[in-house]
């Protein structure tokens, strides 16, 4: 439980460290940074009207980035309602952190074909 | 009749509906680079634009002509349209050039590409230019973002129902807009919903089963593609309000590109985009848009003008590209 804890407030204080580091520290913090947060799979990729990787499992506490690299916009919309970004046109990014343990489906409310999950373990 | 026009006509017909795959491939073949195709007794008959001048006169002639244009995204800058706007103008041009001047144009969405104020305000400048002064609209999925298509509301929908649906006659025909891209399910196609269904189906109560009707919406009310989404999950059911009608068309955009399809009284047509091409139903990895060479381009995008006779069977639906 207090790892989870520990890890849940990791997650939340990650960004502001992120952001001090390339305040005062320059770029070799960040990448030291980086390394301590769950390498895998943090990123997802919106490119030919589908969600890379289709399913995406990480670490409570971790903090999830969609990019469209498509020439259409998209959304990252949760079914159940957790999340749901504003429309996102290409190059453009989503955020997301993710805090308790369980699946997230999510969809394209545009295309809504397009769908996926996190999985938060 | 020539040899080539008997070749173009629909011979066989299996399921007495006016249409065989053969000829709905044909008529897919010629998508974007303008086909004609005419439905009388509901029989298709299906020529390519270069032979429109020897049917052109004689059937273009009626009671009620209009424009329908699809799928402007105004907004989008990417290949193989950087210039939107210069191809919106071009199928005014096109619109303006007509032999018989439309009464009115119809616009089936994606008006804009991202719903941004400016973009709505650069198609109505645009469209200032038509000599027809009348345009109504149907939002596509592009025109709702981020509000749920309040503002679409505002600008184009004052006087409409729910989410934006209506309908209005015309010398005798009874057109209906609905709308298909709101509230979209995961996994799901486009949608009508039960508050617009039981709208639709109090709407038609009343009408003579004589009365032409013409359906516009966005995404198709039959389905073209479900892989890709190009379908409407309850098209079936205001589909069934409309079945006692001897002549139904319904127009829509989304995918575009023209095609058509007929079964028993209802003719479904798609419009060609003003803004840049689609691929053909799974011939390629996703619907995005098509990067084709600039010289291609216009040949891709189109208007289509729809004419009808009164006492004849059908309307006319004529495509043509804007290059």
């Amino acid at each position: 439980m207090s790892l989870r804890k520990a890890a849940c407030r990791f997650g939340l204080a990650a960004p502001l460290v992120i952001g001090l580091a390339l305040l005062f520290a320059g770029q070799r913090n960040v990448r030291a940074n980086q390394q301590e947060k769950p390498a895998a799979g943090a990123e997802v990729k919106i490119d030919n009207f589908s969600f890379g990787p289709q399913t995406l499992t990480i670490a409570a506490g971790t903090t999830v980035t969609w990019t469209n690299r498509d020439d259409i916009p998209h959304t990252v919309v949760s079914t159940d309602g957790a999340f749901k970004s504003k429309v996102l046109d290409t190059d453009e990014n989503f955020f997301y952190t993710f805090t308790k343990a369980g699946t997230y489906p999510y969809f394209c409310s545009i295309h809504p074909k397009m769908t996926a999950k996190v999985v938060v373990q | 009749m020539t040899e080539q026009k008997a070749k173009d006509e629909i011979v066989y017909d299996h399921n007495r509906d006016g249409i065989n795959r053969r000829g709905f491939l044909k008529c897919m073949a010629w998508a974007g680079t303008g086909a004609f195709c005419v439905i009388q007794g509901g029989v298709l008959k299906s020529y390519s634009l270069s032979r429109i001048s020897e049917v052109a006169a004689e059937e273009m002639k009626g009671e009620l002509s209009f424009v329908q244009i699809s799928d402007s995204h105004m907004g989008f800058n990417k290949p193989a349209n950087p210039d939107v706007a210069g191809t919106l103008r071009a199928a005014v041009d096109k619109i303006n050039a007509l032999a018989t001047p439309p009464e009115f144009l119809l616009h089936t969405g994606d008006i804009s590409h991202l719903s941004k104020p400016e973009e709505f305000d650069t198609v109505d400048q645009i469209l200032k230019g038509a000599r027809a002064k009348d345009v109504v609209f149907v939002p596509g999925e592009h025109d709702v973002l981020n509000d749920d298509g309040k503002q679409y509301l505002e600008r184009y929908g004052k006087e409409a129902k729910g989410a934006g649906w209506y309908s209005f006659d015309k010398k005798g025909v009874h057109f209906i807009g609905l709308v298909n891209v709101l509230n979209l399910k995961a996994g799901g196609l486009g949608t009508l919903g039960h508050e617009q269904l039981e709208w639709l189906e109090d709407d038609v109560k009343h009408l003579q089963t004589s009365t032409p009707i013409i359906v516009f919406a966005h995404i198709p009310l039959w389905s073209v593609y479900p892989e890709w989404g190009w379908g409407t999950e309850d098209s079936g059911q205001a589909l069934a309000y409309l079945k006692r009608f001897g002549s139904v068309t319904v127009l829509n955009g989304h995918i575009h590109q023209t095609m058509q399809k007929i079964e028993g009284n209802v003719t479904f047509h798609t419009a060609a985009s003003t803004a840049f091409p689609q691929p053909q139903p799974g011939k390629a990895d996703s619907p995005g848009p098509m990067k084709v060479p600039a010289e291609q381009l216009r040949s891709l995008l189109g208007i289509t003008d729809v004419n009808y006779v009164r006492g004849k069977h059908a309307l006319a639906v004529v495509d043509s590209s804007l290059g």
